[in-house]
């Protein structure tokens, strides 16, 4: 194991910890290029989810995992700038003039939620962000002048200074740039004084406010910036799923999202990717399962002879084809994920790393957390 | 349609359990042909009991833990209960029968006896709880439990029986409510995610953790829904609520009845 020994303030906040990590870093740069090569198409495209759903979970980890406000309502923000971008690109807006209309949109609108937020926090913020998804999602159904309302609203591929990014391979590259360019900015934000301002009032808002950090500002500032991520994926988002109809943005997606974060492991920039990975291939991965259990399970009833291992694999293929199921197997995930391993895939991660570089002389109680018992906020 | 917050507990699965409840009761009237009372108790106790076992086995593991943990907790909960509901009892609509037919005048008012069951109903069950959690022990006891854990533990009280009992209460109200409701709403999967969001626009505009203020808040809401549906344009009833909601979190975010408090360092 080990310790770099920090003697300057620019050590402390500088981007890569030290070669080795920037050299790790530049390999996975490589391997993002290389993937379209060497995978099929398919895989390629199950790939770009991965990326579209990094950006969503980076613009809900500032928010959630590092301001700590909580938003049960993300995906509206999703859904108005994936709107916003298909209807100015129907107008015949160029395409990166309509990202950016897009995005300005949404950081309005993120900023307009966020003031009520100004004012309260934690359970009652995720009520008012409920509320306000709910909202939304009945605009986009009713105002079919704009969305198209029920009937949907086709996407057509896009088309940046000229060039048409038709094939598979070049709109995941898109969506690598954009991750890469927004994680980059995210970080950049994180280490300067603005995110350290959004995690002293993460911890604690008192102390925050006490040491001159301004909380309307900052926190309206989180607000703004997560949801202009939101509005960026989300015209990603409108590009991909080829077709916008209103019961895409539900609140189901939005606690999908919230999956994301809490999965990957709260407060962690490797979280995001670990649980944008999870997310998106979570559902392709149940595909795949659904019909290779019954089969593997039947040739082994017949290999062996045992007649209840055919059925018990059919009963679990049948179990998986039932509607709903996906949404069930998020949820208990999600579940086990809080009771098991509160930070994460990251925090498992961590704990992995320093097994191994401490081997021997690891310590579980390196990672414990103390309990606080809860008081009650209403009485003074 | 009560959701309280006896243990500064918010439950976002309350909704699933009230739909347990009312597909629990449906069992037992429809398959089982027994009487509609008794099947209202059997579905309160089950579902109760269920609710304790839940605290039991999974959320006591999260206390000490932020807040944000149970929401999510409860959110995930709620979405593996409407799963097994999907897979046992299938997405079709069912409907409960009642022995409330026929309508009373009232005033120049005809009102059914279905409307006139959840009225009466609502009002019992709020005064058992308003005299519960006012005057006896156990209420007591679950209201210093709220304030302050520790406090609470060194005075003996046995906090952790005291959180499946909210537990299981909570779980058998929601199960009464989703009897009460079914007639009107019709049984189905999503019902309790519906009545859930508007609850909470009740909830919070009533003020958390005061239960006149809960019902207050759910006839406001009601009502809003009510005006909003016959003098607005179409679309604007079902999220008159949760614009109310919004504007009443921006304005009094502790709502009619709550107190104010700020956070303690």
């Amino acid at each position: 194991m080990r310790f770099p020994f920090k003697t300057t303030y620019e050590q402390d906040i500088r981007l890569f910890r030290d070669r080795t990590t920037a050299v790790w870093y530049g390999v996975l740069v490589g391997v993002v290029l290389a993937l379209p090569v060497l995978l099929s198409r398919y895989y390629i495209g199950e790939i770009t989810w991965v990326f579209i759903y990094g950006i969503c979970g980076l613009s809900l980890m500032v928010l959630v995992g590092y301001t700590g406000l909580v938003s049960l309502g993300h995906a509206a923000f999703l859904g108005i700038g994936a709107y916003a971008h298909a209807y100015f690109l129907q107008l015949g807006v160029p395409w990166v003039a309509s990202v950016a209309i897009a995005v300005v949109i949404t950081t309005a609108c993120g900023i307009v939620v966020g003031l009520p937020a100004l004012r309260m926090t934690g359970i009652y913020l995720a009520i008012a962000t409920l509320a306000f998804a709910v909202i939304i999602q009945e605009v986009f159904t009713r105002w079919e002048a704009v969305t198209g309302g029920f009937s949907g609203m086709a996407v057509d591929k896009p088309v940046i200074f000229g060039v048409r990014l038709a094939d598979e391979a070049s709109f995941y590259y898109l969506c690598a740039a954009v991750l890469a360019v927004t994680l980059l900015l995210t970080r950049n934000l994180l280490r300067s004084s603005t995110g350290r301002a959004w995690v002293a009032i993460r911890d604690s808002e008192i102390a925050a406010q006490s040491m001159g950090v301004q909380l309307p500002l900052y926190k309206s500032f989180a607000f703004g910036y997560s949801a202009a991520l939101m509005g960026l994926a989300g015209a990603l988002f409108a590009h991909k799923i080829a077709y916008l109809a209103p019961d895409i943005f539900s609140i189901l997606f939005s606690i999908q999202l919230l999956l994301l974060v809490i999965v990957g492991g709260l407060g962690s920039l490797h979280g995001v990717v670990f649980g944008a990975i999870f997310v998106a291939l979570l559902p392709p991965i149940i595909a795949i399962l659904r019909d290779s259990i019954p089969a593997t399970m039947a040739s082994v009833a017949s290999a062996t002879g045992v007649g209840v291992i055919g059925t018990i694999g059919r009963g679990i293929g049948g179990f998986l084809k039932m509607p709903g199921v996906e949404a069930g197997i998020f949820g208990l995930i999600l579940v086990l994920v809080i009771l098991v391993e509160p930070a994460g895939m990251y925090g498992r991660w961590v704990k992995i790393r320093l097994f191994f570089s401490t081997f021997p002389m690891y310590k579980r109680d390196s990672f414990k957390r103390q309990k606080s018992y809860m008081r009650s906020e209403r009485l003074r | 349609m009560l959701i309280y917050k006896a243990t500064e507990l918010v439950n976002f699965a309350q909704g699933d359990l009230l739909m347990l409840g009312a597909f629990v009761a449906y069992m037992a009237v429809v398959w089982w042909g027994l009487d509609y009372w008794i099947s209202f108790l059997i579905a309160a106790l089950a579902v109760g009991a269920f609710g304790a076992l839940l605290d039991m086995t999974v959320l006591r593991r999260v206390i000490g833990q932020p807040q944000f943990a149970v929401v999510m907790l409860t959110l995930g909960l709620g979405a593996v209960f409407r799963t097994f509901a999907s897979v046992t009892w299938g997405s079709e609509i069912y409907t409960l029968p009642t022995p409330f037919s026929g309508v009373t005048q009232i005033a120049g008012v005809t009102l059914s006896h279905q409307y006139l069951s959840i009225i009466i109903a609502t009002l019992i069950l709020c005064a058992i709880l308003y005299v519960f959690f006012g005057y006896t022990r156990v209420g007591v006891a679950m209201q210093a439990t709220s304030q302050n854990q520790l406090a609470a533990y060194c005075m003996g009280i046995p906090v952790k029986m005291i959180f499946s009992l909210v537990w299981a209460i909570s779980a058998a109200l929601a199960t009464a409510a989703g009897v009460l409701l079914a007639p009107v709403t019709l049984i189905d999967i999503n019902m309790g995610l519906a009545v859930a969001l508007k609850a909470f626009a009740a909830a919070v505009v009533g003020g958390f953790g005061s239960i006149p203020g809960a019902l207050v808040g759910g006839i406001t809401i009601g009502l809003i829904e009510l005006y909003a549906g016959a003098t607005l344009p179409e679309g604007i009833k079902n999220t008159a609520p949760y614009i109310v909601l919004l504007i009443m979190l921006a304005v009094r975010p502790q709502g009619l009845f709550g107190t104010p408090g700020r956070k303690r360092v």
